[in-house]
């Protein structure tokens, strides 16, 4: 029963990956750019968080409150103030986010030191629902999968339903003429980067409540969340979901096998689904 | 008196290459402008002008008596400028109704709405679920001219929209065009079709090489004057 | 600048560089080993990002491998330590293939990203076998029996010609077909295909170049340290030094790099103490030549001046029109 138990905890994962790359995706998308320093946002947003518990006292899902809007401001200025002016070549905007990368992995590596940290939200994360006599299935890590879940189903109705979505999946599919319609697309791009930042403080911050974190875990996260969307299919919110748990359980199976091999599992896994389904496992029938 | 859109002077260029040659047009509000001329006489580049996505190398382009010409075409959008591009470029992963929908980004008021629009080309309505790559090239340049009549446009620049359209397709397109015109919208045509153009157009701006070589009222000029000036073979 | 001024300087240069055992001692031979490694890490990433547009981020794949293969040769093969070095290279190489079928069915961003998941999988190979050492490292005791000053000058000398190899290689390259090919591809890849270039092939000799280039870095760079520890060998750290170096210097230029890998390494010598912030204030500089000189400072003077060290470019040179020859236009 040990193996269900390790299925059902890498799907649970797998909704947290997915959250990681949706917000990759969503830039991708719109402006066609990589965001190198996503995973280092994350980060950045649990250390935000780990300042409030510790000065503040909040709870560490409390902290979300006031994150949350910030890693927005932060993704919005980013985009507006520096990657805005980035966008002249294919490599600029890489370059770009690069530097950034580098220079958030070390300053929090001097504010904070390379050590591991954790949020403790306390007893929920040690209880759990029992299903039978085998099966444990943590409270946190079932709250994280449905938090998951429900972020990206308010992405995906954002992205229906709204006019700020469909502006946004109209730029996407074609820029030069999403300024016929009156569409601003630096502004369009840093809402983008806005909401990109805000649903991975999310998942940064769960992510640290769930293991620990440090200044250099960034790039991994970054690793994971394009896995999930390469192995999802690129175009298709629900797809990346699917990608997320499909990396997750790889993960989970490898590391229950050998606990060195957990991630590289999930490696070779995106590396099998990049040779036999190219296009992902659930993509989006039409060509943006 | 100032005409509600003036092309003063105006050269562009592509890198090195020069498009345009000093163009002069005006035009009045609610009227239909016809501007034909060869292949790569410089009509689709007169359009980016005017809708600003292009920056003119000289000249000035002035609508309502105020020059837009350092305003980028998404300002212009929401003055009252609606362009349909070459190509119709309808947005292939939204649908019928969410092109329509994000076409009246700049919630400019207006007679037009989705409704209106799907009763100007009833054809569209029974598609109005499907995505934009799954429509044929005529339901696609329905739905691009409708998608600019969502903006409420006070004037609205056409661009080739009979290319690569069966004949068929062409006139049905160019049925709807009375109503359009009803509103009182001042509409810029281009076409490399003189037929259709010239029925609808009151005026009509020929180009060569980019530059002007006729301009005025089709009723003032032969059919010989004007196959000269298109194809450039005057005395 | 005639050519026969560059050839001169050139020459001279390079024959100070093969007689610098001669007056340079073994600490400095030590540092002109890693800045000729870096200049060619410099010259491969240019080739690969600055005219076949390939963005990667996962040349450390390469470096690793290069150095792993290094020692199985060595020390498990018993292979002559200079050998190996050259088929530590080819072992690269032919490991490049088989990811260039991966990650060249993605594109753009997602493929820099894919290429730096290959050099992960690699790291976590080597951490998960026993037998290359795996997370403790190991050390490369099978040039013991060499003499140190001896090894000390071959490793500078297979260095200097790795070196003066990238660069003449890069240059050889651009100004073949394969050069041609190359810009075509750059300027209009779909334009370029429509003309007959087999766009593919082009990218992928591209690519295995590279990692033969970095391969070979990577066992030198070890000949020289003699232990090799996997986290120093797969860190993405190599990516960061190759792309200050070539943008900084100027992408898509010759001159580029070599200027680059100069300036880098002389920075690197002069602040590398002060540690964390010099990294940081690496990666502000690249932001900001992102945003205003993408080009790079070379890329900047060239196109300021007009100047190139290397004479890469083409010009036309149009024949003068002789009287009786030109033909006389329709009377209008």
């Amino acid at each position: 029963m040990t193996w269900v138990n390790t299925v059902i905890q890498g799907i649970l994962l797998g909704g947290l990956y997915a959250l990681f790359a949706a917000g990759l995706s969503l830039v991708f998308g719109v402006m066609r750019v990589v965001n190198l320093a996503h995973g280092d946002l994350s980060v950045l947003a649990a250390f935000l968080s780990l300042l409030l518990v510790e000065h503040a006292g909040m709870a560490p899902l409390l902290t979300l409150v006031i994150v949350v809007p910030v890693m927005f401001a932060v993704g919005y200025v980013l985009q507006a103030g520096i990657i805005n002016f980035a966008l002249r070549t294919e490599l600029a905007p890489l370059l770009a986010t690069f530097g950034l990368a580098i220079v958030l992995q070390n300053v929090l590596q001097e504010a904070f030191s390379a050590d591991s940290r954790g949020l403790d939200a306390g007893s929920l994360e040690t209880s759990s629902i029992r299903i039978g006599d085998h099966i444990g299935i943590g409270w946190f890590p079932l709250l994280t999968f449905v938090t998951s879940v429900l972020v990206l189903l308010a992405l995906h109705l954002l992205l229906t339903r709204t006019q700020l979505g469909r502006a946004l999946r109209a730029t996407s599919d074609d820029q030069r003429t999403a300024l016929l319609i009156g569409i601003d697309n630096r502004r369009i791009y840093s809402l983008a980067m806005g909401i990109s930042l805000a649903t991975v403080a999310i998942a940064g911050v769960f992510l640290a409540i769930r293991t620990t974190f440090s200044p250099s875990i960034g790039s991994a996260r970054l690793i994971f969340g394009f896995e999930a969307v390469i192995i999802g299919g690129l175009g298709s919110l629900w797809g990346t979901l699917a990608g997320g748990i499909v990396l997750g359980v790889a993960q989970a199976v490898g590391a229950q096998i050998d606990a060195g091999w957990g991630v590289l599992t999930g490696h070779l896994v995106f590396l099998a689904v990049l040779a036999l389904r190219p296009n992902g496992l659930f993509p989006r029938t039409a060509t943006a | 008196m100032t005409g509600l859109l003036e092309v003063d002077g105006l050269s562009a260029h592509y890198g090195d290459f020069q498009a345009l040659f000093e163009v002069g047009l005006t035009i009045e509000e609610g009227e239909t402008v016809a501007v034909i001329g060869a292949n790569g006489a410089g009509k689709s580049t007169l359009l980016a002008s005017i809708a600003g996505l292009l920056r003119p190398s000289a000249g000035d382009v002035r609508f309502e008596g105020r020059s837009v010409a350092d305003l980028g075409a998404n300002h212009r959008a929401r003055q009252g400028i609606s362009l349909v591009p070459e190509g119709r470029r309808i947005f292939p992963s939204l649908s019928v109704t969410e092109n329509l929908l994000v076409g009246a980004y700049t919630k400019r008021p207006g007679p037009w709405n989705v409704q209106r629009v799907l009763e100007l080309f009833p054809f569209l309505a029974e598609r109005a679920g499907s995505r934009g790559w799954m429509l044929s090239g005529g339901e696609q340049q329905a739905l691009a001219i409708g998608r600019a009549l969502m903006a409420n446009p006070r004037l609205l620049l056409l661009d080739e929209v009979s290319l690569g359209l069966a004949p068929v397709a062409v006139k049905r397109l160019y049925e709807a065009l009375p109503s359009i015109m009803a509103e009182g919208t001042t509409l810029v045509l281009v076409e490399q079709d003189i037929g259709q153009a010239l029925n609808v157009a009151g005026k009509i701006s020929c180009l060569l090489e980019g530059r002007v070589a006729l301009a005025g009222r089709p009723e003032d000029f032969t059919r010989e004057a004007i196959v000269e000036a298109y194809f450039g073979m005057a005395a | 600048m005639t050519n026969a001024i560059r050839l001169g300087l050139c020459g001279a240069l390079i024959a100070v560089l093969a007689l610098a055992p001669m007056w340079a001692t073994l600490g400095q031979l030590r540092n002109l080993v890693e800045l000729l490694t870096l200049l060619t890490l410099a010259q491969m990433w240019n080739l690969l990002a600055g005219y076949a547009g390939l963005v990667s981020i996962g040349q450390q794949a390469y470096i690793g491998i290069g150095a792993y293969a290094f020692f199985a040769l060595g020390d498990k093969g018993g292979v002559q330590p200079y050998l190996a070095v050259l088929l530590a290279g080819l072992a690269a190489a032919a490991i490049s293939l088989p990811s260039a079928a991966l990650v060249f069915r993605l594109r753009a961003g997602y493929f820099a990203i894919g290429t730096w998941v290959v050099a992960e999988v690699f790291h976590l190979l080597v951490l998960n076998t026993n037998w290359l050492g795996g997370g403790a490292g190991v050390s490369i005791l099978f040039v013991s029996d060499i003499e140190r000053r001896t090894r000390s000058f071959v490793t500078y000398w297979m260095a200097l010609g790795l070196g003066l190899g990238a660069v003449a290689l890069a240059f050889v390259m651009l100004r073949s077909r394969v050069g041609l090919a190359l810009t075509a591809i750059r300027d209009n890849e779909d334009g370029a295909e429509g003309i007959g270039v087999d766009v593919l092939r082009a990218k992928v000799g591209v690519y295995v170049a590279a990692a033969f280039g970095c391969g070979l870095a990577g066992a030198i760079t070890y000949l020289s340290l003699l232990r090799i520890q996997p986290d120093a060998a797969f860190t993405v750290n190599w990516t960061a030094f190759m792309i200050f170096i070539v943008v900084i210097g100027g992408l898509g230029t010759l001159e580029g790099p070599i200027i680059g890998t100069v300036i880098f390494y002389a920075l690197q010598q002069q602040f590398s103490s002060y540690g964390v912030w010099y990294v940081v204030a690496l990666g502000v500089v690249a932001i900001a030549i992102a945003v205003w000189v993408p080009q790079g400072i070379w890329g900047w003077i060239a196109q300021r001046f007009d100047v190139s060290l290397f004479p890469l470019r083409r010009h036309y040179r149009a024949a003068p029109i002789r009287q009786d020859e030109a033909v006389e236009s329709p009377a209008a």
